[in-house]
């Protein structure tokens, strides 16, 4: 009785969650111009387009550039400073740390506003390089709480014998700590990137002319339904999953290790 | 006593490890009853079997007369405390305590009375409205024992209640849970991998390998006539000599061993392969006339324990033991040393399986 | 090693990630704050961008707006989640249960926009929805899918169910298995075990995962853009249309700030609550 109820809503939900995801696909092999029933196809027309659009094509390279230079960077800051938080009593530690965190619970959009309203006032031009800053802004604190909550005490003992055996202050970060840490800083830099990757509203509000690939899919949108959207749309969430299952085999082959 | 409840015949497979292979399983009323082996033992499985977590592929569970192999852990009359002693943290000790009552339907005032006077039974009458976290390890068990105790089961489940404590407490724990059971009467079954912990808590003992009962008795028939070589070596240590027997003369045997022909008084089949077992305790370093002699042996270890010395010895005889044994304090002896191991003849055991 | 390299050493570690959140979240904030003090068109600092906001009457329905559909988001978010991880973490088998897992959060790997976009292509007039049931006779013309609050919803839920159903499979995957255990042990039905002893434990976790909801739901322009479109604004926008059609960037910052005061007064009444859960 249970399992008959529970695998009924299972299937329901699944079925919710997959039918956009669905129609998306489908109709990006649409042969006619608009991606609504009924479908004509298969065709790789609006494929060949897609590839074919120099901005598209653009704006995904730009995509890529801005969320693994990001994510570095927030990943990189957010491992020093979850080092140094955790290993040396300093002084107002805790508020530091608070507000280290405090953009987790800052929508994107009110962060995107005060940068532009910033840049605006300093004179840094819309470009790549600000909608940049804004992610690093968003990321730092996701990666510095993910790399912060691994650093237990055991291994700050693993450290200490490795200073107690001469290792110097950057050899125990640098051949002890990190690739104590690697799963964690594996983690937090792939999920900086996918949400690096996905952000629209910062990138939408910072850059002008070279811009990333939300900003260029909104773009598409703004001419309606059209089955090119539908093939960028199913591209990305391709390339996306590929990325998910890479994560899963090299995050399940280290647990197992 | 009584039998209260049984196991028989059980056998259990995971997948393809058979972790009970027909055990059958006696438990008389307000006894102590301790599961003792090392893990993978089957000792774990076969309490969830009691406990009704596990349903056995074969073989069936009483209690009080009443078949309860496929009965839920809530409709059977057992009550289980978990290794991690499974408390509920956003309950005060008391909702704890009174949970079960609280599942059975039982009043607000009269669960409270009585979770009341199961915390002072396990001496943690203040503790009432604390949460868990407040509580030390070894107070956090005890409520354990009182929330399992409580809505008064048959027979009581302990899942290695005291391996989360350190060692001293653990000792003061062994203490304080017999003295509990001795108050309440109910028969405690309880699963240990701590040789110590058994001798000093059961009355009935249980030494479980390889999904099978080895040995059962009172811990002090178990210990002094193992029935096995691995109970011998498991319930307190032991100096193991093979030998066959060469002959059987009236209920006097003959035993060939590397150092000689030895006498046994004992019943064994003529040709049998057996051990001799002889206790730490028993095992002598110097000669006296009585004594039946192994040859020499060199000292390779000497821990002083406090009032006995633990001495470990390889024999200077071709394919020979390993001596272990207990000798006092005050007796001079060191690593390189050359003893004569020896023992008097009614302290040999004589084991056939 | 002495007191003060150790300390030298801590502060050159923490130092960029402040310095950072310094320059790059805190000032743009004071900045922002300022910006909304100085009105366009006015001279001198004025409180007309934030008095505005309480005397038009389609500023404060944005506001409204925004908490309703926020709200019943998050209702329906976390009812539809949790029965859903809960089948997921006891009913699937063990070792079915990653790939079900990864197969429930798998649309999560679309791009945000388009999985508007896909909404829009189930929900339009002409859209998947609407042809299947006119073809099947439930409706004698397209009814109005798209565009509509009710558009909106759907996809945020789609979105929230998949966020919840991840936090909320982890926080039960992490129950010790005897808890549930020891409840049926002593007596507890299953439905019994789960209000008593499941459901409470796993309250935080709920909680963080409602105010997670809450705070991306809220401050989100991309799905009530497309999906619900102008006929009623939220407030991002709102705050969008003062900066992309107006130009207003102080209007903008003093929405943003309100916005933000809204999702703070959130955060605290959360809070509260889950430390009372924990103490």
């Amino acid at each position: 009785m249970v399992r008959a109820v529970s695998i009924l809503y299972a299937t329901i939900l699944y079925g919710f969650i997959f039918l956009p995801v669905a129609v998306l696909v489908l109709f990006s092999f649409q042969g006619t111009l608009f991606p609504i029933p009924p479908f004509n196809g298969p065709s790789l027309r609006w494929y060949e387009a897609v590839l074919g659009d120099e901005r598209l094509t653009a704006g995904l390279l730009n995509s890529i550039l801005v969320a693994v230079v990001t994510s570095a960077i927030a990943t990189f800051l957010g491992f020093l400073s979850a080092w140094g938080f955790a290993r040396f009593p300093l002084p107002g530690s805790a508020f530091l740390r608070g507000l280290i965190t405090l953009p987790l619970t800052v929508s994107y959009l009110i962060i995107g506003m005060g940068l532009l309203i910033f840049f605006n006032w300093i004179g840094l031009p819309k470009s790549l390089v600000a909608a940049g800053i804004g992610h690093v802004v968003i990321n730092l604190p996701l990666c510095f709480a993910i790399i912060y909550s691994q650093m237990g005490d055991h291994q700050a003992n693993i450290e200490r014998a490795a200073r107690d055996l001469g290792a110097r202050e950057w050899q125990v970060l640098t051949l002890v700590t990190a690739p104590m840490l690697w799963p964690a800083l594996f983690a937090s830099f792939f999920l900086a990137m996918t949400f690096s990757w996905d952000e629209f509203v910062i990138a939408f509000l910072l850059t002008r002319f070279d811009t990333t690939l939300p900003v260029e899919i909104w773009n598409l949108l703004r001419a309606g339904l059209n089955p090119k959207t539908n093939a960028v749309g199913a591209l990305v969430f391709g390339v996306s999953i590929i990325l998910a299952i890479l994560f899963e085999l090299v995050a399940f082959r280290k647990r197992a290790a | 006593m009584t039998a209260l409840a049984a196991a028989e015949h059980i056998s259990h497979q995971f997948g393809p490890v058979t972790v009970l292979d027909d055990v059958s399983l006696t438990i008389a009323g307000g006894s102590y009853t301790v599961l003792l082996g090392p893990s993978g033992s089957g000792k774990t499985t076969l309490l969830s079997i009691l406990g009704g977590f596990l349903h056995p592929a074969r073989g069936r569970v009483l209690i009080n007369g009443v078949d309860c192999t496929g009965m839920t852990p809530a409709r059977r009359p057992t009550a289980t405390v978990f290794q991690d002693y499974a408390l509920f943290p956003h309950m005060s000790i008391g909702a704890n305590v009174g949970f079960g009552l609280r599942m059975k339907g039982v009043a607000k005032g009269s669960r409270e009375t009585r979770a009341r006077d199961m915390l002072a039974i396990v001496g943690l009458a203040q503790s009432f409205d604390k949460k868990p976290h407040q509580l030390s390890g070894g107070q956090r068990q005890r409520v354990a024992l009182a929330r399992a105790l409580v809505v008064e089961p048959a027979v009581l489940l302990l899942d290695e209640p005291l391996g989360a404590l350190d060692l001293k407490l653990r000792r003061q724990m062994q203490d304080e849970l017999k003295a509990i059971q001795k108050q309440v009467g109910t028969a405690f079954v309880h699963v240990t991998h701590d040789q110590e912990e058994a001798m000093a808590l059961a009355d009935h003992c249980v030494v479980m390998n390889q999904g099978r009962i080895e040995d059962e008795g009172t811990p002090e028939r178990v210990y002094a006539q193992p029935a096995t070589r691995f109970s011998a070596t498991f319930m307190g240590e032991s100096t193991l000599i093979s030998g066959e027997v060469t002959s059987v003369t009236g209920n006097a045997i003959s035993i060939n061993t590397a150092f000689g022909t030895l006498p046994i008084i004992a019943t064994a089949e003529e040709g049998a392969k057996v051990t001799l077992a002889i206790r730490p305790e028993h095992l002598r370093l110097i000669r006296d006339s009585r004594s039946i002699s192994f040859g020499s042996a060199e000292v390779t270890a000497v821990i002083f324990q406090g009032s006995f010395k633990r001495v470990v010895a390889v024999s200077n005889t071709l394919s020979g033991p390993t001596f272990v044994a207990k000798i006092p304090a005050t007796h001079e002896v060191a690593v390189g040393d050359t003893v004569t191991p020896c023992c008097h003849i009614e302290n040999l055991l004589l084991l056939t399986k | 090693m002495n007191a003060s390299t150790q300390n030298r050493i801590g502060w050159a570690s923490v130092t960029p990630a402040v310095l950072w959140t310094l320059v790059f979240f805190c000032v743009p904030f004071v900045a922002m704050a300022v910006a909304s003090l100085y009105p366009k068109g006015a001279d001198g600092l004025s409180l007309a961008n934030y008095t505005q906001f309480f005397a038009n009457p389609s500023y404060w329905r944005a506001l409204t707006n925004s908490l309703e559909v926020t709200a019943m988001v998050t209702v329906i978010s976390v009812l539809l989640a949790y029965p859903f991880a809960w089948i997921l973490a006891f009913v699937v088998p063990e070792r079915w249960q990653r790939l079900a897992l990864m197969l429930a959060v798998l649309p999560f790997w679309t791009s945000y926009v388009v999985r508007s976009y896909s909404w829009l292509l189930v929900l339009a007039e002409k859209g998947v929805v609407n042809s299947a049931l006119v073809n099947i006779g439930l409706l004698a013309e397209p009814i109005q899918l798209a565009n509509t609050r009710g558009a909106t919803i759907i996809g945020f839920v789609h979105f929230f169910v998949m966020l919840l159903t991840l936090t909320i499979f982890a926080n039960l995957k992490q129950l010790s298995p005897n808890y549930a255990k020891a409840a049926a042990d002593l007596g507890a039905s299953p439905l019994q075990s789960f209000i008593h002893v499941i459901l409470p434990l796993t309250l935080p976790g709920i909680m963080v995962g409602t105010f997670l909801t809450f705070v991306l739901a809220i401050g989100d322009y991309i799905t009530p853009q497309i999906l619900g479109g102008n006929n009623e604004l939220l407030m991002p926008q709102l705050i969008m249309m003062q900066i992309g059609r107006r130009g207003d960037f102080a209007s903008a910052s003093a929405l943003s700030i309100i916005l933000m005061a809204v999702v703070t007064v959130a955060y605290f009444a959360c809070a509260r609550w889950l430390k009372i859960e924990r103490a």
